[in-house]
């Protein structure tokens, strides 16, 4: 039996080896296709495995087959396990015979990744481009190898490094290699320190990930360089967190701005309390949803755009609705502030309904155009585009609206009907007209804010809801009537929170600033910018 | 002034009196009301209209079917307005004057706990399909959506076992779900040996829109040389602003993982993926599970709403699982009185969308499949694990001290909190 076993492994890999030899001119079944196949499997764990190993066959298509497998373009046949890609043009090719595949076979399906083969894809894609001509993408590589810390990369890290001349490139490879060297069991003493004073100068909080993972079991002059390093990162981490404090207070006081700023004019100025002030914002959140649909549809190229167009658009259609309530409701009801707010808090909410009548009680995407996506860091800093050119528009907006009420004839008109009204019908001012006008300047101003808060907030019905009591809050903080006190108001309630928050969390930093401001409201009850002067009593 | 309204008010009292009593000769004799109970308007209105057109849908197929015992089947739609103590009205309004035989609704667990009176002392039956935090077990209520082990603990544990993970943020929305599965979750993850100082506990209040110190703390949090994930019971509107934050501020999937109890397919409509990739949600359906049933439901269900882009997600199953139930439970009764389907609904068995067969349990919960998803770029879930068969629900969590003591079972104890150590019903 043993004999017979024998023999017919012997008769086995005669032949096999026979049939190898034949074929080896079209297909020698080396890592790479053995790899291929594991692709095919259709398992997490397997193509994770392939890709490393794909990585390592040096074969020369390694790169496009990994690029490819996280851009869902590497395909297999689930019946004769056959592996394709499809290159960007969009042209398949048989990996295995390397030849192109004219006739797309059906029933194809794309290689599947979870969050382990995309770390697996990002890993070997740093190894492979290490030596890339390109120094950005070199740059990339080295954080991928920060990030996945594969010490078999160290011997093409030592020789990139050894090549390298961009100081940024230099400057990551080396803190690549420290990561790997900080990790690995077979390090000397005093290359592990000096990785760790090495990762320790890059002062961030990867570093300091990476330098608390260091093991307890260390020696004692490497946990001492470690607790050093971790003390030094903690502090510049400490000095930099105040400064991202006053980053998210002057983001959220922006936010306030925007939202209140309508209701500075509306209410402020007018004296009208106007409960459906939310539901302008939210108008112009859902114009900004309605014009990129229609780019997304009809004219693609213009999406960066997209917020622009929507901009001018929401200030008129706001506007308008604005105009209308007013001629429509509340010239009836000056004077008569309880009637006006339970009339436009009817009103909020026969806008929310019907916007969940026509748009459907779910939340609408507003994609952000690239140039608000994502984030740079300044120092120590995180700063997000979207919340720095959320900054920048509040306060164009304010700027804005302070010009028209300073500078222009309209502005004059306005300031004049709200102190005056007698005196400035007198003078020939038609005040209807200008109440109207200046009802619906508050109102397009909502909408505009609407635009910007599409941005980071939910575009549904309820959105105007969230920011009713805050805009209240800031304009009357700040002092009815004056749009500076609603800037400074703004500002200070967005900073005072963001410093309480670390502290009492989200909850009972929020309770904590409606208290001050009770007790605020109770010493001064003008607010923080009280208007003087016979303006006050008319 | 007054006097005018009080008289419109009577007129239109009348009216509508005069309108109820003409109509209900004819409807009474062939069809039995089946009431729905779902906020129309308001801030739960997101979540809960869907709700309301799977009912419409899954009563008029049954209709087309031939009804229930020969009777057609007739829904009455009601509006809570997001409004817990409406939803008592309604509910009371739904079984006294509608005299409805059923209800599904409720989605807040704050709604259910306030219809619960109504439910109790006009003895009906309601069908609440949403995943909740458990420590209940009600008479006539039957849960349909997943109970704490039927959703939070295996999330974390396939996280504890596929990414290693070891230091937890528990992030949550503050109200009652969020906190019980979060108080279990800290117990469970404690009786496995997770220290104190790796488990960070943060509460946002409804509809929280500035998430940068939270995200920022998070990020904070995982530079502990520990691997690390964020368990969301986030919910509702607060999700498409946390995402954002998350995607800005360039936290990754592959560094800190963050796995949702309450973001399925629905909520991610309102937010663009290609940044989330990767993060994760734990339910017992998702619309990508690619079985026969699913797919006739889906086809079914974009058909009927005429639009074909609607997705599907976890609720609705849950609701398409307990109205089956309930048809199945009336004709073995033979009846559509509450007492008796109530009777015959513990052990009745249907076909759920995900290939497999759930059965409602003594404790009136289900058993279902549990699924953990991982986010695509096309707002839709890869499933990337799941459970082996399918799991009870449990009403009652053994980690929490309170109710580790307690069963429910109303075949033989008819009792929903039997305490085993005492031998008596009620704690």
């Amino acid at each position: 039996m043993k004999l017979f076993r024998a023999t017919t492994r012997k008769l086995a890999a005669l032949s096999f080896f026979l049939a190898s030899l034949l074929i080896v001119p079209s297909a020698y079944a080396g890592p790479f296709e053995d790899a291929l196949a594991k692709l095919a499997a259709d398992s997490f764990s397997d193509t994770a495995d392939a890709i490393a190993e794909i990585a390592a066959s040096g074969h020369v298509d390694s790169e496009a087959v990994i690029s490819g497998i996280s851009d869902r373009r590497v395909l297999f046949d689930p019946a004769s396990k056959t592996v394709y890609l499809r290159d960007t043009s969009g042209k398949l090719k048989n990996l295995a015979t390397g030849a192109a595949e004219p006739k797309e076979p059906e029933g194809l399906k794309s290689v599947r990744q979870n969050n382990r083969v995309r770390t697996a894809v990002d890993a070997a894609l740093g190894t492979l481009r290490l030596i890339s001509p390109d120094p950005n993408k070199r740059l990339e590589a080295a954080n991928a190898v920060f990030k996945s810390r594969d010490a078999d990369a160290l011997k093409l890290l030592n020789a990139a490094l050894a090549k390298e001349t961009d100081p940024r490139v230099k400057k990551a490879l080396g803190e690549a290699r420290a990561a790997i060297l900080i990790a690995a069991p077979n390090t000397s003493e005093n290359d592990r320190i000096a990785a760790i004073s090495l990762i320790g100068a890059k002062g961030d909080q990867d570093a300091l990930a990476l330098l608390r993972s260091v093991p307890a079991d260390a020696s004692p002059s490497v946990k001492a360089a470690t607790a050093a390093a971790i003390a030094t990162v903690e502090r510049s981490l400490a000095f930099w967190e105040v400064g991202q404090n006053v980053w998210y207070g002057l983001s959220l006081g922006s936010v306030l701005l925007l939202a209140a700023i309508g209701l500075a004019i509306t209410f402020g100025v007018m004296g009208v309390i106007n409960m459906a002030h939310g539901e302008m914002v939210m108008i112009g959140a859902y114009v900004t949803f309605v014009v990129q649909e229609v780019i997304r549809q009809h004219y693609p190229a213009l999406f960066d755009y997209s917020l622009a167009i929507a901009l001018p658009l929401a200030f008129l259609t706001a506007g308008l609705v604005g105009v209308l309530i007013e001629r429509g409701v509340i010239r009836f009801l000056y004077g008569r502030p309880l009637e006006t707010l339970l009339a436009t808090w009817g009103l909020s909410l026969i806008l929310q309904q019907a916007v969940r009548t026509v748009f459907g009680p779910t939340n609408r995407e507003v994609g952000a155009p690239s140039w608000m996506s994502g984030a740079f860091e300044l120092g120590g800093l995180s700063i997000t585009y979207n919340r720095l050119w959320i900054i920048v528009f509040s306060m164009t907006v304010f700027i804005a609206l302070l010009f028209v009420l300073r500078y222009t004839r309209f502005g004059l008109e306005m300031r004049a009907v709200t102190q005056n009204r007698r005196m400035a019908s007198s003078m020939g001012i038609k005040t209807s007209y200008v109440d109207a006008l200046t009802f619906g300047l508050g109102s397009g101003i909502a909408g505009i804010a609407g635009v910007a808060l599409s941005q980071i907030d939910n575009v549904s019905p309820n959105l105007g809801q969230g920011y009713i009591i805050d805009s209240f809050l800031v304009v009357v903080f700040g002092g009815v009537g004056n749009l500076f006190g609603t800037l400074i108001a703004a500002f200070s309630l967005g900073i005072a929170n963001k410093f309480l928050e670390p502290f009492a969390g989200a909850v009972l930093g929020k309770i904590l600033i409606l208290v001050l401001i009770i007790i605020f409201i109770q010493k001064k009850p003008r607010g923080l910018f009280a208007l003087k002067g016979r303006a006050v009593e008319a | 002034m007054f006097n005018i309204f009080k008289k419109l008010g009577v007129t239109a009292g009348a009216a509508a009196l005069a309108v109820s009593i003409s109509a209900a000769p004819a409807a009474a004799q062939e069809t039995v009301k089946v009431g729905i109970l779902h906020s129309l308007s308001g801030t739960m209105a997101i979540s809960e209209t869907t709700l309301k057109d799977v009912m419409l849908m899954l009563i008029d197929e049954q209709n087309k079917k031939g009804g229930v015992l020969g009777k057609k089947l007739e829904a009455v739609v009601v509006d809570p307005a997001s409004n817990w103590p409406l939803f008592a009205e309604k509910a009371r309004e739904l079984i006294v004057k509608d005299k409805v035989s059923v209800v599904f609704g409720c989605w807040t667990s704050v709604s259910r706990k306030s219809v619960l009176p109504v439910f109790k002392e006009l003895n009906s039956i309601l069908f609440y399909p949403v995943q909740y935090e458990g420590e209940e077990s009600e008479k006539n209520v039957f849960y349909t959506g997943a109970a704490p082990n039927q959703q939070a603990i295996p999330a974390v544990d396939y996280l504890a076992k596929e990414y290693k993970i070891q230091r937890w943020v528990l992030a949550g929305t503050d109200y009652v779900y969020p906190r019980t599965t979060n108080k279990i979750l800290e117990a469970y993850l404690k009786s496995k040996g997770v220290k104190d100082e790796d488990i960070m506990i943060n509460y946002t209040p409804f509809g929280h829109s500035d998430w940068q110190t939270i995200v920022a703390s998070i990020k904070k949090f995982g530079t502990g040389g520990k691997k690390t994930a964020v368990v969301s019971t986030i919910n509702g509107d607060a999700n498409v602003p946390f995402y954002k934050e998350l995607a800005n501020q360039g936290v990754s999937a592959k560094d800190i993982p963050v796995v949702a109890f309450s973001v399925g397919e629905e909520e991610l409509a309102g937010i663009d993926t290609k940044n989330l990739v990767g993060h994760l949600a734990a339910w017992n359906y998702f619309q990508s599970i690619d079985t026969p049933e699913n797919k006739a439901f889906i086809e079914k269900w974009k058909a009927f709403t005429k639009n074909p882009k609607r997705v599907s997600n976890d609720p609705m199953e849950a609701h398409v699982i307990g109205f089956a139930m309930w048809v199945k439970a009336v004709e073995k009764a033979g009846s559509f009185e509450p007492t008796k389907v109530i009777e015959a609904l513990p052990g009745i068995k249907a076909k759920n969308l995900t290939g497999g067969e759930s059965e409602m349990l003594a404790n009136h919960h289900i058993t279902k499949p549990v699924f953990i998803g991982e986010i695509r770029a096309d707002g839709q879930f890869d499933v990337v694990w799941k459970t082996d068969g399918l799991v009870p629900g449990a009403a009652w969590s053994p980690y929490l001290e309170g109710s580790k003591d307690l069963v429910a079972d109303w075949v033989k104890l008819k009792c929903g909190n039997y305490n085993t150590k005492t031998n008596k019903c009620g704690s």
